[in-house]
C-alpha cells in the first residue's frame, strides 16, 4: 500500500525511470527554492538582480543536474563513492596551496568559471564512502570496534583538513552526519553513549582551540545584548527583525530592517529574517512546514530502499539537509550561536545550492533505484 | 528515566516497527540476519525522526514566541532602528522699533562645508580652498578632527558668513574642490550694532549651563538670547521647532522622508522706541567718555530711548566672539558691555532733592512758604556739613533751594523727617527698586532705612546720615532708569507709571494702559515743579544755561552733581583741588533729571555722565538736546501700531488698492 509504483529494473528506459520521478519532492524542493527566489528579489531591493536572477538560473541549471543524477543507476554511484572521496580530499589538500582566502579563511578554490567550497562538496562524499563502507557489513561486523576503525578514519581526515582552513562549522557539520551514519548503520548503543560524555569532557580543551572570532561569537550567543553594537548586533537585529514581523508579516519588499541594512548578510546566512520579517509567522510555518515534508519525504525514501547503500546514503544526505535548516533557523533566532551555516535552497550562494541539488540527485536515485541489486548484497 | 525503561520502550519500538516491515514489501529472501539489520535502521531512524520533529517543533515554538508574545518589544525596537526625528530650527522672531524698522533679523548665512565621503584627501582639498577664501590653518585641523567623530556622509562646516565675493570663487573653484558645497543657514544680525547693543542684547549658543528640557537647545548652531530683550523674550521670540520624521539605514544616512511638521517662526517683537531717536541719543552720548540716558512718555512709562555709552556691536557675539575682542570688551575702564542706564547704580546726588522736600512737606516738617538761611554749612552736634557753595544762599524757600539747589535747606529739614520716611517716598517714586523693564539687567538699586542699617551693619542709624541722604549721597543708589521713572511720577499728575519697551507681540499689544494714582497732595507736586521748573528757567536756576530756546518746547529739571570720592576734612583745608585735575575715575558723576514741555509735561529724561564733574555743565546740555529732539519728533503723538502697522493685513490691503 506504501508502493503502488512500477518496480524499476535494469532494463527500464530513461524515459519511464523519468516519469517515474518522485516529483512530490521536486515540487516541495522547487518551492523552497520559489521562496528563496522571493527573498532575494526582496534582498535586492525589489529588484532581480544582483541575486534573485542567478538564484533561479543556478537552481534550473542544478536542479536538471540533479535529476540527471537521478536518473543515473545507483551501481554507478556506488561504484564511484570511493573514488569521489578521493577527488574530495585532493581537493581539500589543494585548497590548503591554491586556495582563496574569504572572510579570514581559506575556503575557496577558483576554477575559473566557478568558485567551489570543496568542503562542501566533501561532506556528500563522506556520507557515499561511508554508506558503501556499511552497505555489506553485517550487525556483528557493526559491534566490533577494529571493523568501525576505517570508517572513523574516513570522517577525520577530511573533518582535519576542513579545520585547518578553519572552518569548524563545516567540519562539525560533517562530523554531526557521520554521526547519524554510524548510528542509523547500527553501531553499538553504547559507544555513542560514551561519545556523548566523551565530548562534553572534551569541550573545556576544545575551548582554548578555538579562534578569538569563534570564542567571541560563542560568548555573544550567551549574552547577545552586552555588546549590542558589537559581536551581539547580527542577534540582536535580527531577533527585532524576526519579533517586529509579528504574525503576518510586514508584507513582501516592506520589511524596515533588512532593507535598511540593520541586518547583516541578508541574502546569504540571515536570508530566513528577511523572509519571516516579511511573511511573518505564517511565512515561517509555511517554510518550516515545507521543509517537515521534504524531510519526511527523505526518511521514506531510505526507509522504502531495499538495499543497505542506498538506506544509509539516503537518510544520512536527507539528515545532513535537515541539519542545515535546523542549524541556520536555530541561529538566526538567537537559539545557537553564530555559526556560518546558509539556509538550503534559500541562501544564496553557488556551492551550497550545487551540494544540495546533488545530495537530492542522489536521493532521487535512491529512490527510483530501490530495488536494484547490489553487488554483496547481505 | 532509567536505563531498563528506555530499552524496554525500544523492545516496544521494536514490535510496532517489525509490524510495518511486515506489511511493507521486504523481499522474502532475506535472512534474519538483515532484518536484524533492517530493523535496527528503522528503529534508530525512527529515534532521529521523532528527534528532527522535536527540533522543528522547538523552531516553531521560538518562532511563535518572537512573533507573538514579544512581536510588540521587537516592533517598536525596529521602529527605533528605521525612523530618525530631526529637529527643524525655527525662525528666531524679529524685533522691531515703533516704525517697523527691524533692530533684530535674521540674514542668510552661507557656510562652506565639507563632505568627507566625497573627497579622497581631506587636508589637501581644505588646503586648495585656503586659496581662494581666507581662513587660518587651525581650521583645517578643527575640520580634520571633527570628521572624525561623526558619519562620513555629514557635513563639516569650514567657515560661515561668506560674502558673496567668497561664493563666487567656491563656485568658480568647485571642480578642483570636490567635496565642498555651500549650506544655507541663518544667523542673527543687528543692523544698527551698537545703537541697539544695550536694548536688543544678543544670541549666542547654548552653554551646558543654560540647557533646559527644549530639545531643540541641542541643535547645531541653535542660538538663544544672552542679555537683553533677546533674553528676556527668548520665550516668544524661539518659535516652535518642526519636526522631521525620516527614515534611516544602519549606518544612519537618511533614506527618506516619512513626515515633516514645519516649524513656527518666533513672534514678532514691537518696540516702544523709534530707532532714528535712539540713535540719535546715542551720538550725543557718545561725546563724552561713558554716559548713559533714559527718554521715557510721563504719562504711559514707554521709552522712547534708553542708551548707554560706550557700546559694542552685538553682530560680534552671535557667533562667538574671538578672544581679542573680548578681551578688549572686558579690560574697557568704561565698561562698554554693561547697559548703564539700568545696570548703573549711582548716588543720585541733588536729583533726589525733590524726594527729600515731598517728604518734608508730607511730614508737616515744612510749609511751601517755610524759609532757611543757608550760611554755607550746616552743624549737627560735631558734625559740620558743607552746601556746595561754600559762601552761602542766604535766605531760601523750596522753591529757590531747589532752584540753586542748596544743601542746607535739605540738610536742615532731614533730621526732622527723619530717613524712614524719606525711604518711604522714595520708594513711592519708584526709587530703589526693580521696575519691571523688560531687560534682565535691571539692577534695584538702594535706598537706606533705619532698619537696615540695623540688619547690615549691626548699627544704629545716626542722624548726620540722614542730613547726607537728603542730598541723595551715602547708601543711596539708584539707576537712570529709576530717576526718570521718578520725574515722570513727579510731573505726571501723580501717577505710579513703570517704564516698558515691549509695545506689541505680533498683534497683541503688551503695553500697560492704566496707571493707578498715586497717594499724593497735588498742591505739593505742584509745588515741586514749581521749584523743577525754576531750575531751568530761573535767573539762578543751576541749569539755566541749557534752555530750550524753542519756547513751546521749553523743559525743566534738576541737576545732580554726586560725589565720588569723599572729600576728607585736611583736603578742605588745603583748598579744594579743582575735579579736573583729579583722575577720571576720582571726579564727580554728573547727573541731569528733565521733562518736557514745562507747562504739560509728556517727555521726561536722565542723564547721568560718569565722572562728567557737574550735573548743570555736563549733563543738562545733553538732556536739552534730548529733550528738544523727541518733541521735534512728536513721538507721543504718532500712532503706535503692531510692527509699526507695517506688516498688518490691513495696512497691506490698502497699499494695494492705493
Amino acid at each position: 500500500m506504501f508502493d503502488t509504483r512500477t518496480r524499476l529494473n535494469d532494463n527500464t528506459s530513461v524515459f519511464q525511470k523519468f516519469t517515474n520521478l518522485n516529483w512530490a519532492l521536486l515540487i516541495l524542493i522547487s518551492s523552497i527554492a520559489l521562496i528563496g527566489t522571493l527573498s532575494l528579489y526582496s534582498a535586492g531591493g525589489g529588484s532581480m538582480s544582483p541575486w534573485a536572477s542567478r538564484h533561479v538560473l543556478r537552481f534550473i541549471i542544478l536542479l536538471a543536474g540533479a535529476i540527471a543524477i537521478a536518473l543515473i543507476n545507483i551501481r554507478f554511484w556506488y561504484k564511484l563513492a570511493y573514488p569521489v572521496y578521493g577527488i574530495g580530499v585532493v581537493l581539500l589538500i589543494a585548497v590548503e596551496f591554491i586556495g582563496e582566502a574569504g572572510m579570514g579563511a581559506q575556503r575557496w578554490i577558483n576554477l575559473g568559471l566557478i568558485q567551489i567550497q570543496p568542503s562542501e562538496l566533501m561532506k556528500i562524499a563522506v556520507l557515499m564512502a561511508l554508506a558503501k563502507y556499511f552497505h555489506a557489513a553485517s550487525q556483528e561486523d557493526m559491534n566490533r570496534l577494529s571493523f568501525l576503525v576505517p570508517p572513523a578514519i574516513l570522517v577525520l581526515l577530511p573533518v582535519f583538513l576542513v579545520l585547518l582552513q578553519p572552518d569548524l562549522g563545516t567540519a562539525l557539520m560533517i562530523v554531526m552526519a557521520a554521526i547519524v551514519m554510524f548510528f542509523i548503520a547500527g553501531a553499538p548503543f553504547w559507544l555513542f553513549i560514551a561519545g556523548g560524555a566523551g565530548t562534553i569532557a572534551f569541550v573545556p580543551i576544545a575551548w582554548t582551540f578555538l579562534h578569538n572570532y569563534q570564542k567571541k561569537r560563542v560568548m555573544t550567543f550567551l549574552d547577545p545584548e552586552s555588546d549590542p553594537f558589537g559581536a551581539g548586533y547580527h542577534i540582536t537585529q535580527s531577533k527585532i527583525a524576526i519579533g517586529s514581523g509579528g504574525i503576518e508579516g510586514k508584507g513582501f519588499l516592506n520589511g524596515s530592517q533588512s532593507h535598511l541594512n540593520f541586518l547583516p548578510e541578508k541574502q546569504t546566512d540571515f536570508i530566513f529574517t528577511l523572509w519571516v520579517e516579511e511573511w511573518g509567522l505564517i511565512g515561517g510555518l509555511l517554510l518550516l512546514l515545507i521543509n517537515a515534508a521534504i524531510i519526511l519525504y527523505g526518511i521514506w525514501i531510505a526507509y522504502m530502499c531495499k538495499h543497505a547503500f542506498g538506506r544509509l546514503l539516503a537518510f544520512g544526505l536527507i539528515v545532513n539537509y535537515s541539519l542545515y535548516v535546523f542549524i541556520n533557523i536555530a541561529m538566526v533566532m538567537g537559539l545557537i550561536p553564530v555559526v556560518g551555516v546558509p539556509l538550503p535552497l534559500i541562501s544564496y550562494g553557488g556551492t551550497a545550492m550545487m551540494a544540495t541539488l546533488i545530495s537530492f540527485g542522489l536521493i532521487l536515485s535512491c529512490s527510483l533505484h530501490r530495488d536494484s541489486k547490489l553487488p554483496r548484497m547481505s | 528515566m532509567s536505563w531498563k525503561n528506555f530499552t524496554n520502550i525500544l523492545k516496544k519500538r521494536r514490535k510496532y516497527s517489525s509490524s510495518i516491515s511486515s506489511r511493507s514489501s521486504v523481499p522474502k529472501a532475506r535472512t534474519s540476519r538483515s532484518t536484524d539489520k533492517h530493523e535496527i535502521f528503522t528503529r534508530r531512524a525512527f529515534l532521529i525522526t521523532v528527534g528532527q520533529g522535536g527540533v522543528l517543533s522547538l523552531l516553531a515554538i521560538r518562532m511563535g514566541w518572537l512573533q507573538i508574545a514579544e512581536a510588540e518589544k521587537y516592533t517598536t525596537l525596529a521602529e527605533d532602528n528605521r525612523v530618525n526625528l530631526l529637529m527643524l530650527a525655527p525662525e528666531r522672531g524679529i524685533i522691531v522699533d515703533r516704525f517697523g524698522v527691524p533692530l533684530a533679523s535674521n540674514i542668510r548665512d552661507y557656510r562652506a562645508v565639507i563632505i568627507p565621503e566625497k573627497t579622497e584627501d581631506m587636508a589637501a582639498i581644505l588646503e586648495e580652498l585656503r586659496k581662494h577664501i581666507s581662513y587660518g590653518k587651525e581650521t583645517i585641523e578643527d575640520v580634520l578632527k571633527k570628521s572624525k567623530k561623526v558619519s562620513r556622509f555629514v557635513p563639516i562646516e569650514i567657515v560661515n558668513n561668506l560674502s558673496w565675493e567668497d561664493l563666487a570663487k567656491i563656485e568658480v573653484h568647485r571642480p578642483s574642490l570636490p567635496g565642498v558645497s555651500v549650506e544655507v543657514g541663518e544667523l542673527r544680525n543687528y543692523p544698527l550694532k551698537e545703537a541697539t547693543a544695550h536694548l536688543i542684547g544678543y544670541v549666542g549658543r547654548v552653554s551646558e549651563k543654560e540647557l533646559g528640557d527644549d530639545p531643540v537647545e541641542l541643535l547645531p548652531g541653535y542660538k538663544i538670547g544672552k542679555t537683553g530683550l533677546e533674553k528676556n523674550f527668548n520665550n516668544e521670540l524661539k518659535g516652535k521647532p518642526g519636526q522631521r520624521e525620516v527614515e534611516v539605514n544602519a549606518t544612519g544616512r537618511e533614506v527618506r522622508d516619512l513626515k515633516i511638521a514645519p516649524p513656527a517662526s518666533g513672534k514678532r517683537l514691537t518696540l516702544s522706541v523709534d530707532i532714528e531717536y535712539q540713535r540719535f541719543v546715542q551720538n550725543v552720548l557718545s561725546r563724552e567718555k561713558s554716559a548713559a540716558a533714559v527718554v521715557m512718555d510721563a504719562h504711559t512709562g514707554a521709552v522712547y530711548a534708553l542708551a548707554s555709552h560706550p557700546s559694542f556691536d552685538p553682530n560680534l557675539f552671535v557667533d562667538g566672539i574671538g578672544h581679542q575682542d573680548w578681551n578688549e570688551l572686558l579690560n574697557d575702564p568704561t565698561y562698554p558691555l554693561t547697559n548703564k542706564a539700568v545696570t548703573g547704580q549711582y548716588p543720585p546726588g541733588s536729583t533726589f532733592k525733590m524726594i527729600t522736600a515731598l517728604a518734608g512737606l508730607e511730614a508737616g516738617v515744612i510749609k511751601p512758604n517755610t524759609t532757611v538761611v543757608c550760611p554755607g554749612h550746616y552743624r549737627l552736634g560735631q558734625g559740620k556739613f558743607h552746601c556746595w557753595k561754600p559762601e552761602g544762599h542766604g535766605r531760601m524757600n523750596l522753591i529757590s533751594a531747589l532752584e540753586e539747589s542748596c544743601d542746607v535747606f535739605f540738610y536742615k529739614l532731614s533730621t526732622s523727617i527723619g530717613i524712614d520716611k524719606i525711604a518711604e517716598v522714595a520708594q513711592r517714586f519708584g526709587l530703589g527698586q526693580n521696575l519691571g523693564l523688560e531687560l534682565p539687567e535691571e539692577k534695584n538699586g538702594h535706598i537706606p532705612t533705619e532698619s537696615w542699617k540695623k540688619k547690615r551693619y549691626g548699627e544704629k542709624w545716626q542722624p548726620g546720615e540722614t542730613v547726607i541722604h537728603s542730598i541723595g549721597q551715602g547708601y543711596t543708589l539708584t539707576t537712570p532708569l529709576q530717576l526718570a521713572t521718578m520725574t515722570a511720577r513727579l510731573v505726571n499728575g501723580g501717577k505710579s507709571v513703570r517704564p516698558w519697551l515691549s509695545g506689541f507681540m505680533d498683534q497683541k499689544p503688551l503695553m500697560p494702559l492704566n496707571w493707578e494714582q498715586m497717594d499724593i497732595e497735588q498742591e505739593y507736586l505742584d509745588l515741586i515743579k514749581r521749584g523743577m521748573d525754576a531750575v531751568v528757567m530761573g535767573d539762578k536756576g543751576t541749569a539755566r544755561g541749557s534752555r530750550i530756546p524753542d519756547e513751546s518746547m521749553s523743559m525743566s529739571g534738576k541737576t545732580g552733581t554726586a560725589q565720588v570720592k569723599r572729600i576728607t576734612k585736611a583736603e578742605r583745608a588745603q583748598g579744594r583741588r579743582r575735579q579736573e585735575d583729579l583722575p577720571w575715575r576720582d571726579r564727580h558723576h554728573a547727573l541731569f533729571v528733565g521733562y518736557a514741555p514745562v507747562d504739560s509735561p509728556r517727555y521726561v529724561c536722565s542723564v547721568i555722565v560718569e565722572h562728567g564733574i557737574g550735573g548743570s555743565s555736563a549733563a543738562a546740555p545733553i538732556a536739552k538736546e534730548l529733550l528738544w529732539e523727541v518733541q521735534k519728533r512728536k513721538l507721543a503723538e504718532s500712532p503706535f501700531l503692531p510692527n509699526g502697522g507695517l506688516a498688518t493685513g490691513l495696512t497691506e490691503n490698502k497699499k494695494k488698492s492705493g
